[in-house]
């Protein structure tokens, strides 16, 4: 089954419990948001489904992998990749070889035939080289291809992680933040890439603070305050949920007071 | 042709030393491009020595076959000490390959097969010139290869973001010790090359400062690009020669000279004297600094 599914993950940090008891399921082919205020354990839960965190208690399962027992290395493997929202790109590649980099398991690049000049290899380069091209493009960077990644702008950078986590070619996309920092015109470029990567059949969970993206752009929303899950549901199911306004802002003043 | 060979017959051993110096910065250029510092460096290259060196004197193999036993020793020996030493990061590898470091020299000094603190005497001297410069105009090609290969993709990102890199599905301890072990065969290749070239070794020959000055060709020629260690290893190794021909006796003030070319590299040429001859690299480190 194609469906990610989160069972009753835990995670503690010390004595503050991070996450507690969360589940849900992100179908396939949908954009899932994942929101809540600051501290609420997003980027955690993300941390722990890309392997970079173990969960104390819990199971989370894609295409019939137990993720928590796969290595970091192995969730790319199985299609997924991610962003970060403290953006780790690699500063001194251009913007090119960051996406070629990132095509480290959808290209072969053999040492032998490199050794012995042969004309595959020349042509495997070239071939990876276009499609890096193409990769670029589709997130509106292919003209600054030959910029050193660390000379881009906040936003153009988010950009390029996106684009390299793509070379991966994922089934499913993590992505912490994807629009934070950016001006509006440029945050709705990238939401018309996700609808597109949606369309194309990617299963995308998202993590954003920005509302008016997370409502047009999600058909599911995970909500989470204090490490446990508020509601999961359509955006306006959780616009109406009274748990999350409150979460959000404050309790309400008691009708009879 | 006179003039050649008569420049030959004085300065025949600098320049068979200039190649093996550049050969040893190659094989630390290997871990340097995964951003791994280790100072284990010289021991391989004592390990492939000595290993070499008793194939040849005790048991008299050929002079092809010794080299390979001694690379292919320290490949194993960097394959141990690799697997449990790369979870270190950072200085942490580096104490704990200079520790590896002292641990080899010592054995070598108290051992009885490695003739003790006055080494390994009676090496047939096979190792030629042009044998030296072979192997080293090989081992640049490999390097200058790997790095277009997935394993180099592999490495320079591991050394750009290794948590990013996780992400994209490089496997990070394989791929460092893999590194590891290829700097180690190196390192060990270009030790029994010495040995061959000297008559003897001794565990001096081995110390700490040799794995520190290996660190200082690299930094001093660049390590972004497979001819830095070869030029940092270059320029110092003859820095001492050039200096007695201008009439100055290096010997005293040479690690002074060494500090002070050093000092001037890092502040001027961040990315070593091979920026001097890549365009990109020189016009990037001017749009760090505007």
């Amino acid at each position: 089954m194609n469906r990610l599914s989160i069972e009753g993950v835990s995670r503690n940090f010390g004595g503050v419990r991070a996450l507690d008891d969360v589940s849900f399921v992100v179908e396939p082919g949908t954009i899932h948001g994942l929101i809540g205020p600051n501290g609420a354990g997003k980027t955690t839960l993300i941390n722990i489904l890309s392997g970079l965190l173990p969960p104390n208690t819990g199971r989370m399962s894609y295409k019939n992998c137990d993720l928590h027992r796969l290595a970091v290395y192995q969730m790319a493997a199985i299609g997924i990749a991610r962003t970060f929202q403290n953006i780790r790109l690699f500063p001194h590649m251009t913007c090119l070889e960051n996406v070629e980099a990132g095509q480290h398991l959808t290209s072969r690049r053999s040492l032998l035939p490199r050794l012995l000049q042969l004309p595959s290899a020349r042509r495997e380069d070239r071939q990876l080289h276009e499609r890096a091209m193409q990769t670029l493009d589709r997130v509106g960077l292919a003209d600054k291809a030959y910029y050193q990644s660390r000379n881009l702008s906040y936003g153009e950078r988010r950009r390029l992680e996106i684009a390299r986590a793509l070379a991966l070619n994922p089934s499913l996309l993590l992505l912490d933040e994807p629009v934070a920092g950016m001006r509006q015109g440029e945050a709705s470029v990238v939401a018309d890439l996700l609808r597109t990567l949606c369309r194309e059949g990617t299963t995308i969970l998202l993590i954003e603070h920005n509302m008016s993206f997370v409502m047009s752009l999600c058909s599911r929303i995970t909500v989470l305050d204090f490490g446990r899950v508020l509601t999961t549901g359509s955006p306006a199911e959780v616009r109406a949920c009274h748990e999350v306004i409150e979460a959000y802002l404050g309790a309400g003043v008691p009708h009879h007071a | 042709m006179e003039h050649l060979l008569q420049f030959y017959a004085i300065y025949g051993s600098v320049i068979n030393f200039i190649g093996i110096n550049a050969l040893m910065a190659l094989s630390l250029n290997v871990t340097l491009s995964a951003g791994m510092l280790s100072l284990g460096n010289a021991a391989f290259a004592a390990i492939g020595g000595y290993t070499a060196g008793i194939l040849s004197l005790h048991f008299k193999l050929p002079y092809v076959v010794s080299l390979a036993g001694g690379t292919f020793a320290a490949g194993l020996v960097g394959l141990v000490i690799g697997l449990p030493v790369l979870r270190l990061r950072g200085v942490f590898l580096a104490m704990a390959t200079l520790a590896f470091g002292e641990m080899v020299r010592l054995a070598a000094v108290n051992l009885n097969v490695t003739g003790g603190a006055e080494g390994l005497t009676g090496i047939p001297n096979v190792t030629t010139t042009w044998m030296i410069y072979l192997v080293l105009a090989a081992a640049a090609y490999f390097l200058a290869v790997l790095r277009r290969s997935r394993l180099g993709w592999g490495l320079i990102s591991i050394r750009e973001d290794e948590t990013a890199a996780g992400s994209l599905g490089i496997r990070i301890t394989y791929y460092k010790v893999v590194a590891f072990v290829i700097g180690a065969m190196l390192a060990g290749l270009a030790g029994g090359m010495y040995a061959h070239l000297n008559y003897l070794i001794t565990p001096r020959d081995y110390g700490f400062f040799i794995a520190v000055d290996l660190l200082i060709y690299n930094i001093v020629g660049g390590i972004g690009v497979w001819y830095g260690p070869i030029l940092g290893a270059v320029m110092l190794t003859a820095l001492p020669e050039v200096l007695r021909g201008i009439g100055v006796t290096a010997g005293p003030i040479r690690l002074g000279i060494n500090g002070l070319i050093l000092l001037l590299v890092i502040l001027f040429l961040p990315n070593g004297l091979a920026s001097l001859f890549s365009r990109r690299q020189r016009s990037d480190a001017k749009v760090e600094a505007g």
